[in-house]
């Protein structure tokens, strides 16, 4: 393999596993803060509870979470300084704020919620967790402003060969992050709400701490619808804004060769041959690209074909003639269309929760208790099909229109150097992974009684009352 | 000052406050073998770091940022050029992060002493790798006119970065003793004022090798001549009033001591490199400084509005912090991690 091919696998390998935690952590750390201020509201200790044994669970995911996050910034200095030479300007400084804003408090603050139940009154210990949370958003935040600026470029002038930023208003207010950064919060909330549900669910079937589980269940219901209804809605918007900024991802995504008909149909299944630019055994809902892309049932899009054509004549100049313009098809529109099949079965199944709880048997209800099980996965794989498809359909470029994938990578680092680290990196993700389960699988085990496990048998002064 | 100026000038402050601050806890993770002699008391000592390590690396992750941010020729050079070195700090970053709260998760003495080990391990070589790449650096590293850098095994690796590398290691280990005898109560406050006072003349034994080196390999006293003196002046002080103050049993003087020896060390690294920020060991004409590798001047303004309006809250909840967990932490209550 060729260095910007392992690369591109070391950072796809390192991003996506990253992320499998960081929304979790997202919406995890913000239900928390919910349950705990229940809890100072309400003063009933079963929100106290809930508060400690999904804390708990938090912070083993967060540990994972923030540790492959390191990577990250170390990597585009390591595999792609060519592409942090070129826009370091503009990227570079999210990032640095990331660290001062988000990275600070989020550690400060969780800190002092892990080791100050007994130090800090209730009312500040609850605020050390709503600033985690805060943290954890404005983290996000940041770093979706720079992977904005890889999409649709604002904010910049080119100097030297160099984007430079000239707009930082412009950057933090460009219409991808205003688009993106609301579809990444609510499928965080979406991933936080099926992990509680589906833990939830687990313990509800076996008739255990019924109270605890049911109204953690409640509280997941609800923040599950609205996340999944907000993801969608936000997705929705960002097709749309994706139709008129990345032309060629969303025609990719749709598996579109040529133009389409006006009003344009949908493609639920195809067969697609890259090398022939067709598609075989088409199954198409008519109407429904129009409204995917425009909100209304009228409106073409754009084919790949004519798309290649008006970018050869306007970018080739910038990267060499001959670049092929269309990213890799197949993974994009199936990518797409798992993220999609995904999000709608968890907009019904937060639906069927609902319904279930308003007729007072969600605790009853076997059959959707047990599809919650699998559907712990659904965001993982939802939240990893959108990044997918985001980044993979998004090629050949690292910078929209600006620079490609193939210039962005480290001229003096042998493509054996990325294979070693990359080895490296899965090695101990396999391990950490591993572990994590296992840490996890027990802890909910133990369940929320001995909740803070550890904590509560180290007490070794016997004046002090257990975990008081 | 020019802007980038006064980013070279931020950067080496976040760096201070790292080593300041991880300084201590890669310390203190290096005496849970060096210094404790049973789990109890090891896990006594990572209860001392236990709510500030995750905010004290944060620091690192600052200046990274910041340095790709204000200085993007230098990231780009710097962290593809020690691409291995930086491979090794990172895996240990990613180790030590998850040890600390893992380590007893399960209640069994051989899941404990496993994580212990990954503590005590990527404790001991981040501080000896960055001590490796900082002083490597001041001596200057193959740099070519296309701003990238090609490095052999002995351009890493070598007598003067070895040697600075230990010296590093020492100044840290130094600073988490002073820590543990500050924080802790009883056997284990003795046991680290004791062996600081050891570890003590071995930093000074060392510091001296490492400034007759830095003579000889770099012209770190050619070009800063004065204010590297004075540098290296302060650094010995401090150190011995590090032994002074612990002989006085002043737990918070020797520490701040230690920490203030760690500050103008690193303020001698920084001092010693402007205006180049990369030292190209090929020619002159081909190091990177704060003028060449520096981001355009919108994008610095930008950052230093940031920079001044957030760091004093830093500053703020981070003191906070530190005044909460002001008490000293013992095996009669309970520990967290």
């Amino acid at each position: 393999m060729d260095a910007v091919l392992l690369a591109r696998t070391q950072f796809a390998a390192t991003t996506i596993f990253h992320f499998f935690f960081v929304p979790l952590s997202i919406g995890l750390v913000f239900m928390v803060a919910l349950m705990e201020t229940l809890y100072v509201m309400k003063k009933n200790e079963v929100y106290k509870k809930m508060a400690k044994f999904w804390g708990h669970l938090f912070l083993i995911n967060f540990a994972v979470g923030v540790v492959t996050g390191i990577i990250q910034e170390f990597q585009f200095g390591m595999n792609w300084s060519d592409y942090s030479r070129f826009v370091g300007d503009v990227f570079g400084a999210p990032l640095a704020i990331e660290a001062l804003l988000a990275f600070f408090m989020e550690s400060t603050f969780i800190g002092l919620w892990i080791f100050g139940w007994d130090r800090l009154s209730a009312k500040v210990h609850l605020a050390c967790i709503w600033l985690v949370s805060l943290g954890t958003i404005l983290s996000g935040f940041w770093i979706l402003t720079a992977n904005s600026f890889m999409q649709v470029p604002v904010g910049f002038e080119m100097n030297k060969g160099r984007a430079e930023m000239n707009d930082f208003f412009a950057l933090i207010t460009n219409g991808q992050l205003l688009v993106e950064f609301p579809h990444v919060l609510t499928g965080a909330l979406c991933t936080a709400a099926f992990f509680v549900a589906g833990v939830s669910a687990i313990n509800l079937l076996r008739k255990k701490h019924i109270e605890f589980y049911k109204k953690s269940m409640k509280l997941a219901i609800i923040i599950g619808l609205i996340g999944s209804i907000g993801t969608a809605l936000s997705g929705h918007t960002q097709a749309q804004y994706l139709v008129k900024t990345q032309p060629m991802k969303m025609a990719a995504a749709e598996g579109i060769w040529e133009d389409t008909p006006d009003p344009a149909p949908w493609s639920a299944f195809a067969i697609i041959n890259t090398e022939n630019h067709e598609n075989k055994f088409e199954i198409n809902i008519p109407y429904a690209m129009s409204f995917l892309a425009y909100s209304k049932f009228e409106g073409s899009l754009k084919g790949m074909e004519t798309l290649q054509k008006e970018y050869t004549a306007k970018y080739d100049s910038v990267v060499g003639e001959g670049t092929n313009y269309i990213p890799p098809v197949k993974t994009t529109y199936w990518s797409f269309r798992l993220m999609i099949g995904f999000g709608v079965a968890m907009i019904l199944l937060s639906f069927a929760g609902l319904y279930l709880w308003r007729k007072g048997k969600l605790e009853n209800s076997n059959i959707f208790l047990k599809l919650l099980l699998p559907a712990i996965s659904f965001p993982f794989l939802a939240n990893t099909a959108g990044w997918i498809m985001t980044e993979v359909g998004r090629q050949p470029w690292t910078v929209f229109g600006l620079m490609t994938t193939a210039d962005s990578i480290s001229p003096n680092v042998s493509a054996g150097m990325i294979l070693f680290s990359t080895i490296l990196y899965l090695l101990v993700f396999t391990i950490l992974l591993g572990v994590m389960v296992y840490l996890m699988v027990r802890e909910i085990k133990k369940g929320p009684e001995v909740g803070h496990g550890v904590m509560a048998k180290v007490t070794s002064d016997p004046f002090k009352k257990v975990g008081a | 000052m020019e802007l980038s100026e006064l980013w070279f000038v931020l950067i080496a402050v976040v760096f201070i406050g790292f080593f300041f601050l991880e300084g201590f806890d890669f310390g203190v993770g290096m005496s849970t073998r060096l210094l404790a002699r049973n789990q109890n008391e090891r896990t006594v000592m990572v209860n001392t770091i236990g709510p500030f390590w995750d905010a004290n690396e944060v620091w690192l992750l600052t200046g990274g940022g910041a340095i790709f941010a204000a200085f993007p020729h230098w990231y780009a050079t710097m962290f593809s050029g020690y691409y291995m070195p930086l491979l090794a700090v990172l895996l240990c970053l990613i180790g030590r992060g998850v040890s600390f709260e893992f380590r007893r998760k399960v209640e069994n003495p051989r899941w404990t002493n496993v994580w212990d080990w990954v503590i005590f391990i990527s404790s001991l070589l981040p501080p000896f790798l960055l001590g490796v790449l900082f002083t490597s650096m001041l001596r200057g590293m193959p740099i070519k006119e296309d701003m990238n850098m090609s490095a052999g095994f002995t351009d890493f690796i070598n007598v003067y970065s070895l040697w600075g590398g230990l010296t590093v290691t020492l100044l840290c280990f130094l600073h988490g003793l002073n820590f543990l005898s500050l924080k802790t109560e009883g056997e284990i406050r003795k046991r680290s004022a004791e062996f600081a006072k050891k570890v003590t003349v071995a930093v000074l034994g060392s510091l001296v090798v490492f400034v007759a080196l830095s003579w000889f390999m770099t012209d770190i006293f050619e070009v800063r001549r004065i204010p590297e003196l004075l540098l290296v002046g302060l650094i010995v002080a401090a150190y011995i009033m590090v032994y002074f103050f612990n002989l006085k049993k002043r737990e918070g003087l020797s520490f701040t001591m230690s920490g203030l020896g760690l500050a103008f060390t690193v303020s001698a690294i920084f001092v010693g490199l402007f205006p180049r920020v990369m030292i190209s060991s090929i020619d002159k004409a081909f190091d990177l400084t704060v003028y060449n590798a520096a981001s355009g001047d919108y994008s610095l303004k930008i950052m230093t509005i940031v920079a001044f309006t957030v760091l004093p809250f830093v500053l703020g909840y981070t003191i906070w912090s530190y005044y909460v967990f002001r008490k000293r932490v013992s095996d009669k209550e309970h520990l967290t991690y």
